[in-house]
């Protein structure tokens, strides 16, 4: 069903209505083996070949759970500031659909694993704290491809089913709802799941690819006039990227805010976003709320983490991201905004990585944000698939401090690197770049260039020191830039007979 | 309590069992009689009580996360009744999940 | 055996204990014992009907292996060579799985259940798979999609049900041995009313992997036997923990059969439970019981009565609970990935065919108990009716510990009722129902109870059992007890119960051979 919506524009909207927002995050788990049984998690080749009584529901088939993936989300709730659970269960979800093998999903329901948490998350400058509400652990169904006519679900003739994903663990990560954030709702969507993947990144939890579907994003949006209790919210799914979520989270800001100004009511109901058009579409309205029978899974006991094991996951918790930044922030010595500018040129891991291999972080950060940076536009691409390396680029900085290289004969090492010639010694070497501070060979590029411009010679014998520059540029021409601009000034000077 | 023939088609539809109009008539009678019995259970006082799942007591009952096999394609679609291209044929799905 | 050749009446009367040995001392081969239950079955089974598959070839190979194992000089376990019959809830590789229900007629698992693992490795002989209520929902194994099995002693009478194909067939000698599950009473039962023995051992026992299931936190295999070593035998066998079922217990199997060999009850505290008798309990049931009841105290046993007020509503929470977990775990009987599919036209939908197919492939009860489980789930009921059903069950629980302070053993009688007649309850679920009035509390609470033959009820001649309760993990209890009565009755009669079942001799016609009675 296609609308084509009335929309308010976003200025206006925020001008007069308060969002409230609110993420449901699932994360696919990379333990080697799937929730509930030793089938392998990755990706298989055939489809159907990852699959075994035990994830494909065959009768008589029991689950056990795979103790990684509890330590895995509980790890995530720590991060996330959660409370443990000390008893839970898994509940089981009970509706049919063929990608479901048993036509219920094991999951949790009133006893999640961890609640009430937080994350900070940074947005034009303002911290804001996004509550936790719960992080559960569940299985993924498997996954069908509709044959027919169109290839969405409507006017398929029939589908094809592969169990290989059903049965991996997944973690959802629910928030709390988020009210306050104003205009700023859509990048506050945005900087949450960033700062959610990067942290699920630095626990090793995942691989946390959106495109890949290793996180999956729905979004809530509501909105109210000023003072007013919360709107009716709708739910969005199919967001497949952080860049999506601001735009799903956008649009639906616009579309609500003109569906109120008509006098009309926000039906809650879930939304399906397109990418190509950034505008969100009723899903199939269904005729009665679904009601899981939600009851304690039978076939499993329950989860009671003791406090031991909870510390002992607590004190094997790497550097969180948040944390690193700080750290980092303050080794640097940089200021707030700079940080920022920094996160939102995504220059961060890359300057760190630099640093660690060597070179100061002010150059680090010279290099990434103006030379490569320039780079990165020009050719379109994000600055992290530049074809040079961070160890590549300290290799480069280190040549510059040690007078082996000057800015210009950098850049040319630079482009080397981008063209695929090689290692940056070996592009030097190759390309015959390195700075002539060879005495010898200088005087005589020197001799060369005082006979070729004796007027400007005269000028600095008579004094005008500063004419001296003239001549090391005639010098640098000479040498294709290559000569040690320093000592050359300073060699002219003792050749005519002048302290500089 | 006391279970209508609506109510009785409502979860013949909610768990997918397609029943013809003599089975609805059939079963509304009897279910009826069975949930009077089992209702019967409200008459129990149980404030404070806390329901049991599982009698044995168990928890944290886990499997290490290593491989195990698996059936492999030809097993796990030998028996379906329609497969294609290495996956179950199911026939259109109408529902959204 | 005095005489020539063994014949197969010698042969299908033996015990498991008995044959087992004769095999182990090469008196006899695993393949002529397998043969002659073969032919046991072919005669009496088209009359008893408790088989669904009986896998000829498959057996006599298996007794193969057991005869070149000995041969080889390899080391035999207990039961190796005998054959036995597994009821059709159990996954076979080798054979179909059909749980008695036309949506898995065809089906043939992947895999073997663990219980089947085991008895294969244990060199036991899967003669067949029983018959059974499908999907286990039943006590007179009529709600079979494929004709009742019927009772040995009265062939116009049911075995009891669920498991009523697997005791149907140890008792008309067709196996030694058999495997059902209990999950209201559905191993008990059968055997009370068959006159065999049958034990549910404490839930998590044994390894429900493989186990297609009715109701998750109730199922509960067990052995089925004529006598209560072999019982023990096999519970032995068939126990233990398994890293494939979470629910399984990781905890030593009970001594069962150095208890079955003690059998003695000096000394034992014995508690006969108020509430499961008196008012709807046959009288001739009643009698027999008594009569146990002071058999136990002639033997040194000391009596009491105890009372555990909950057991009154162990039927309702029953029947709240086990719907509850079916439907739930008979959702993923669908037609999309094995079993029938019905209604598939190329037009309909996956919606419709679901239905159609489940329409088609589950019979009246199974439909009954999904709806009623689907119900008892729903949002708004849950707390009245699951909910409750769970609490319920915490009290019956604290009745047990509380009788178990004052009591070692309790007893009752196994079932209220002999075997009624086919056709009786079929369409009165309310009074089939009744059947399990007194098993259920012990499935409900998790702990372990048995079924031995007490005698005869004057009224029909059928047989009555006596039921025997005990603690969790003390299911050794069940078998002093068992064992002590079983032998002080056969001294009292001069044979065992089975060989007073006229129906056994005089209208199946028993097995080739002079000799026979």
């Amino acid at each position: 069903m296609t609308e084509t919506a009335a929309l308010v524009a976003f200025e206006d909207a925020v001008r007069r209505y308060e969002p409230v927002i609110g993420l449901e995050t699932h994360v696919e788990l990379s333990t080697a083996s799937k929730m509930f049984c030793g089938c392998p998690a990755g990706f298989g080749a055939e489809p159907n070949s990852s699959v075994c009584p035990v994830c494909l529901g065959l009768p008589g088939s029991l689950p056990v759970v795979n103790r990684r993936a509890v330590e895995y989300t509980i790890s995530i709730g720590l991060a996330l500031n959660c409370s443990i659970a000390t008893w839970c269960r898994f509940a089981r979800k009970n509706y049919f659909y063929p990608d479901m093998p048993k036509n219920f999903q094991i999951s949790q329901y009133d006893e999640p694993l961890c609640t009430d948490g937080w994350l900070d998350v940074a947005v034009g400058g303002r911290s804001v704290r996004v509550g936790i509400e719960r992080v559960h652990l569940e299985e993924d169904t498997g996954k069908s491809q509709h044959v027919g006519t169109t290839g969405r679900i409507h006017g398929a003739d029939y589908s094809l089913v592969d169990y290989n994903r059903a049965g991996i663990p997944l973690v959802e990560v629910v928030t709390k709802p988020v009210p306050g954030t104003g205009p700023l709702a859509p990048e506050v969507a945005r900087a949450y799941l960033a700062e959610l993947r990067d942290l699920l990144r630095a626990l090793g939890v995942s691989d946390v690819r959106m495109e890949e579907g290793s996180l999956r994003c729905d979004v809530n949006t509501s909105i109210a006039p000023p003072g007013a209790l919360w709107g009716t919210r709708t739910e969005t799914k199919n967001v497949n990227s952080l860049k999506s979520a601001e735009r799903a989270v956008r649009f639906e800001i616009e579309r609500q805010a003109a569906v109120l100004d008509g006098g009309g009511r926000v039906i809650q109901e879930t939304r399906h976003f397109h990418e190509d058009s950034g505008i969100t579409t009723p899903g199939r309205s269904k005729e009665e709320a679904q009601d899981y029978r939600y009851f304690p899974e039978p076939d499993l006991v329950p989860l009671a983490p003791s406090r031991e094991w909870v510390e002992q996951l607590r004190a094997a918790l790497p550097e969180l991201p948040a944390a690193r930044r700080a750290r980092l922030q303050a080794e640097w010595g940089l200021s707030g905004p700079d940080m920022e500018a920094l996160r939102n040129a995504r220059a961060l891991d890359l300057v760190a990585d630099t640093v660690a291999a060597g070179a100061s972080p002010a150059d680090a950060r010279k290099w990434w944000l103006n030379e490569l940076s320039q780079r990165a536009n020009a050719a379109g691409v994000e600055l992290g698939e530049l074809a040079v390396t961070p160890a590549q680029v300290a290799r480069v900085s280190e040549l510059v401090a040690t007078g082996t290289l000057n800015d210009k004969l950098a850049r040319q090492v630079i482009d080397g690197i981008l063209a695929g010639e090689g290692e940056p010694d070996e592009i030097v070497a190759a390309r015959g770049l390195a700075v002539v501070s060879d005495t010898a060979a200088l005087l005589a590029v020197i001799d060369a260039a005082i006979a070729a411009k004796p007027e400007i010679a005269a000028k600095v014998r008579s004094g005008k020191v500063a004419a001296a520059g003239a001549l090391v540029g005639e010098v640098m021409k000479a040498t294709r830039g290559q000569a040690d601009a320093t000592a050359a000034r300073e060699l002219i000077l003792r050749r005519l007979g002048v302290s500089g | 309590m006391s279970i209508s023939r609506t109510e009785v088609a409502h979860l013949a539809r909610l768990s997918r069992m397609a029943l013809s109009e003599a089975e609805l008539d059939h079963f509304a009678g009897q279910l009826d009689q069975i949930l009077t019995a089992v209702a019967r259970v409200q008459e129990v006082a149980a404030e404070g009580i806390e329901p049991t799942t599982h009698a044995a007591g168990l928890s944290n009952v886990f499997r290490e996360d290593r491989l195990s096999g698996c059936l492999g394609q030809l097993a796990a679609l030998d028996q379906a009744p329609a497969a294609q291209d290495g996956r179950f044929r199911v026939p259109r799905i109408l529902a959204e999940d | 055996m005095a005489g020539g050749p063994a014949t197969d009446s010698d042969l299908t009367r033996l015990s498991a204990a008995e044959l087992a040995a004769a095999i182990a001392a090469g008196e006899v081969s695993a393949v002529e014992v397998t043969q002659a239950h073969l032919r046991r079955i072919e005669q009496v089974d088209p009359q008893v009907h408790a088989f669904l598959h009986v896998d000829g070839d498959g057996a006599v190979r298996a007794a193969r292996a057991v005869d070149e194992r000995r041969a080889a000089g390899e080391p035999l376990s207990a039961l190796a060579g005998v054959p036995l019959a597994l009821k059709d809830v159990f996954t076979t590789v080798d054979m179909p799985t059909t749980c008695g229900s036309r949506i898995l007629e065809h089906w043939r698992p992947p895999y073997d259940a663990t219980i089947t693992r085991r008895l294969r490795e244990a060199g036991v002989v899967i003669i067949g798979k029983a018959n059974m209520d499908e999907f286990a929902m039943g006590s007179s194994t009529e709600n079979s999609a494929f004709g009742p099995s019927r009772n040995p002693w009265d062939l116009g009478r049911v075995p009891g049900g669920s498991s009523g194909g697997s005791a149907a067939a140890v008792t008309a000698y067709e196996a030694p041995l058999g495997i059902g599950t209990d999950t209201g009473g559905s191993i008990r039962q059968p055997a009370a009313v068959c006159g065999i023995v049958g034990t549910k051992p404490t839930y998590g026992g044994s390894s429900r992997y493989g186990l297609v299931a009715f109701a998750s936190s109730l199922d509960t295999p067990g052995p089925l036997a004529r006598t209560v070593l072999d019982a023990a035998l096999l519970h032995e066998v068939m126990s233990g923990h398994d890293p494939m079922d979470s629910t399984s217990l990781n905890a030593p199997v009970p001594p069962v059969v150095a208890a079955a060999r003690q059998a003695d009850v000096a000394g034992l505290r014995v508690g006969v439970v108020a509430e499961l008798g008196g008012e709807g309990y046959q009288p001739g049931v009643m009698a027999r019981f008594a009569d146990a009841v002071g058999l136990l105290e002639s033997l040194g046993a000391k009596v009491t009565e105890v009372s555990c007020p909950h057991f009154r509503y162990a039927l309702p929470a029953y029947y709240l609970i086990a719907p509850s977990e079916c439907s739930s775990n008979l959702a993923r009987f669908d037609g999309m990935r094995y079993g029938l599919r019905a209604g598939d036209d190329d037009a309909a939908s996956a919606e419709e065919v679901m239905s159609l197919t489940r329409a088609a492939g589950f019979g009246a009860e199974v439909k009954r108990r999904i709806m009623l489980g689907t119900f008892a789930l729903s949002s708004g009921y849950y707390d009245a009716y699951y909910g409750k059903a769970q609490q319920v069950r915490t009290l019956i629980i604290r009745d047990f510990n509380a009788a178990f302070e004052q009591a070692d053993v309790l007893v009752s009688p196994s079932t209220p009722t002999t075997a009624f007649p086919i056709g009786e309850r079929v369409d009165d679920p309310m009074a089939m129902y009744l059947a399990d009035l007194c098993t259920i509390p012990s499935d409900l609470a998790g702990n372990s109870a048995i079924s031995v033959p007490c005698g005869l009820a004057d009224e029909d001649g059928l047989p009555v059992g006596l039921q025997v309760m005990a603690p969790v993990l003390a299911d050794d209890r069940l078998y002093r007890v068992a064992g002590a009565v079983e032998a002080a009755l056969q001294q009292r009669w001069g044979h065992p119960l089975l060989a007073q079942a006229r129906g056994l001799t005089e209208r199946i016609p028993a097995g080739g051979g002079p000799g026979d009675d």
